[in-house]
């Protein structure tokens, strides 16, 4: 394999940028190749993918925790006198669960897992490609991109959907909590109006977006710290490129898919 | 030229790598142009030059982990041209490649960083075997105590032990360290440079040793190389090789001995 990536000849002006742009395309899309190329081929690593698993999820469980029922009680209580000044205070579980569902458990939960993971992956390769760890693993004949690539990148895709559907039902126990204290609805009440409306399309589309979502996350971390230069210097901007890249692209991703979903489901 | 005794008397001087006219450049630096370089078993070849030189590039083409531009590289038979992905795994397990930044795995215990290559290159092995394993290779190294500590709580020192034991366990029939003694104290050098000469009688290892301290290259290597612009100036033994009356050689020597009296 090979490790003489990452050299920037530095070019002036916009069309430079652009050069440097398109090359940096070119290289996340061969590295996304080499995922799909190598995913397929024994030896699978399982047991490192279960040790990503648990990484991506304990890290960031907590934290999820916090700001899906934070989201859904505030998301309840802000929605609340706007639809009362129609009298339409009975829709609240069914609006907030649709936002939930639909929308913000998976992008909520993504941006955590991006910043968090994101962070944790690209500075984590960046070091150990800097201190020629990477090269250290290929010298005792296993394949570094499968062993530390292909894991996290099947890790973040595996779990995210996973934490989504638990920031989703934590969320709509928040919301439950707060109509609860307004409205003195019953829980049973609360879940029958909640799911009124909502198909099982929506959680499906929910659960395969967040996978796409997790799989940006894992690759362009993953992308960022493999190619990691400039010693410590490289390793901080691996990190940080990791959590800010990765954040674009799922607002990006997030656009399109509801246009396609919109599309099909309407 | 003088050669050391032993290897003249074994199985005629089999030469186990060979470098010929290697080009290599990045971008447009050029780091090595048409260097050569041969190296027999049982032999310990100290490569020179100062930094910047290319010197780990020189050793990464051989042990695989970057590819020549244009020329030929054999290591043990193997063409590292054409070998094939497989072949080069198990080439590479006979190469023992200590970093110059030692390169230990922080996220893991000394245990975890020995054991790592036996455990997933020999399914075959118990625990037990495992175990007496890292111990041998802990004992050779006199770190024995140091076996559940992480990389970040050892010293510079035991850190580059550390790191060839990490090698030693699979039996390399090659050592190829890059700048062992590199950012250490002179006591701790002495030390380190016992060690890779004790490697050589035990392990029987061919070795390319990296430096650019002269106490270093002239206590374990049989034979001196001197890198400059991208070839080798001077090759010979370390006598040899100082006697040059080279102002490129000349300067390098007064250096090392002004500077590191
Ligand atoms: N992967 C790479 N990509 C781009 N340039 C590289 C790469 N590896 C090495 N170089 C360049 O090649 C030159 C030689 O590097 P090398 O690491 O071999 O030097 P060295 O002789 O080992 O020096 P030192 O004594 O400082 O370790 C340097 O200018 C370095 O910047
Ligand atoms: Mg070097």
């Amino acid at each position: 394999m090979n490790t003489e990536t990452g050299q920037t000849t530095q070019r002036a002006g916009i069309l430079g940028g652009l050069r440097d742009f398109f090359a940096g395309m070119y290289r996340l899309y061969k590295f996304i190749v080499q995922f799909f190329k190598q995913v397929f081929i024994p030896p699978y690593e399982i047991r490192e993918v279960i040790n990503q698993c648990y990484e991506v999820g304990c890290k960031t469980l907590p934290l999820i925790t916090l700001t899906g029922f934070i989201t859904g009680l505030v998301f309840t209580k802000q929605s609340r006198p706007s639809l009362s000044e129609f009298g339409a205070a009975s829709w609240l579980p069914s609006l907030v669960t649709i936002a939930i569902v639909r929308a913000l458990a998976p992008l909520v939960t993504s941006l955590i897992v991006a910043g968090k993971v994101g962070s944790n992956i690209g500075a984590e390769l960046g070091s150990m490609k800097v201190s020629e760890q990477i090269d250290a693993m290929e010298m005792t004949a296993t394949n570094p991109f499968k062993f530390l690539v292909v894991t996290r990148i099947l890790a973040c895709s595996l779990m995210l959907p996973l934490l989504v559907l638990y920031s989703g039902g934590v969320g709509i126990l928040g919301s439950y909590l707060n109509v609860h204290t307004n409205e003195l609805t019953s829980f049973r009440g609360f879940m029958n109006d909640a799911f009124s409306k909502i198909s099982f399309l929506d959680i499906f589309s929910s659960v395969i977006k967040s996978a796409v979502y997790g799989f940006t996350v894992g690759v362009i971390s993953c992308f960022q710290g493999y190619n990691a230069t400039n010693g410590t210097v490289g390793v901080g901007k691996a990190a940080n490129q990791a959590v800010v890249i990765s954040m674009f692209a799922i607002f990006l991703e997030e656009t399109v898919i509801v246009q396609f979903v919109n599309s099909f489901l309407r | 030229m003088q050669k050391n005794p032993d290897i003249q008397n074994s199985q005629a001087k089999e030469t186990i790598i060979s470098v010929k006219n290697v080009y290599k450049a990045f971008g447009t630096l050029k780091v090595l142009n048409g260097i050569s370089l041969d190296v027999v078993r049982g032999e310990n070849v100290v490569v020179l030059g100062k930094s910047g030189s290319g010197k780990s590039v020189l050793i990464k083409i051989i042990a695989g982990l970057l590819k020549a531009d244009k020329g030929d590289v054999n290591v043990l038979g193997c063409d590292m041209n054409t070998i094939s992905n497989k072949d080069l795994q198990k080439l590479r397990l006979r190469i023992g490649f200590s970093f110059q930044s030692s390169a230990l795995y922080d996220s893991m215990t000394v245990r975890e960083n020995l054991e790592f290559a036996l455990v997933r290159n020999k399914p075959q092995l118990s625990r037990a075997d495992i175990d007496k394993a890292v111990k041998k290779v802990l004992d050779d190294v006199q770190l024995a105590g140091s076996i559940e500590q992480m990389p970040s709580e050892l010293s510079g020192g035991q850190t580059k032990r550390i790191g060839i034991a990490r090698t030693l366990i699979l039996e390399p029939e090659i050592m190829l360290y890059d700048e062992p003694t590199a950012g250490l104290d002179p006591v701790t050098s002495i030390e380190i440079n016992k060690l890779m000469n004790k490697v050589k009688d035990e392990y029987k290892t061919t070795s390319i040793i990296i430096t650019h301290d002269l106490t270093c290259a002239k206590t374990t290597g049989d034979r001196v190389a001197m890198l400059y612009d991208g070839k080798f100036l001077r090759q010979g033994s370390f006598e040899e090789v100082f006697q040059s009356d080279d102002v490129r050689i000349k300067n390098f020597y007064d250096y090392n001995f002004i500077t590191n009296p």
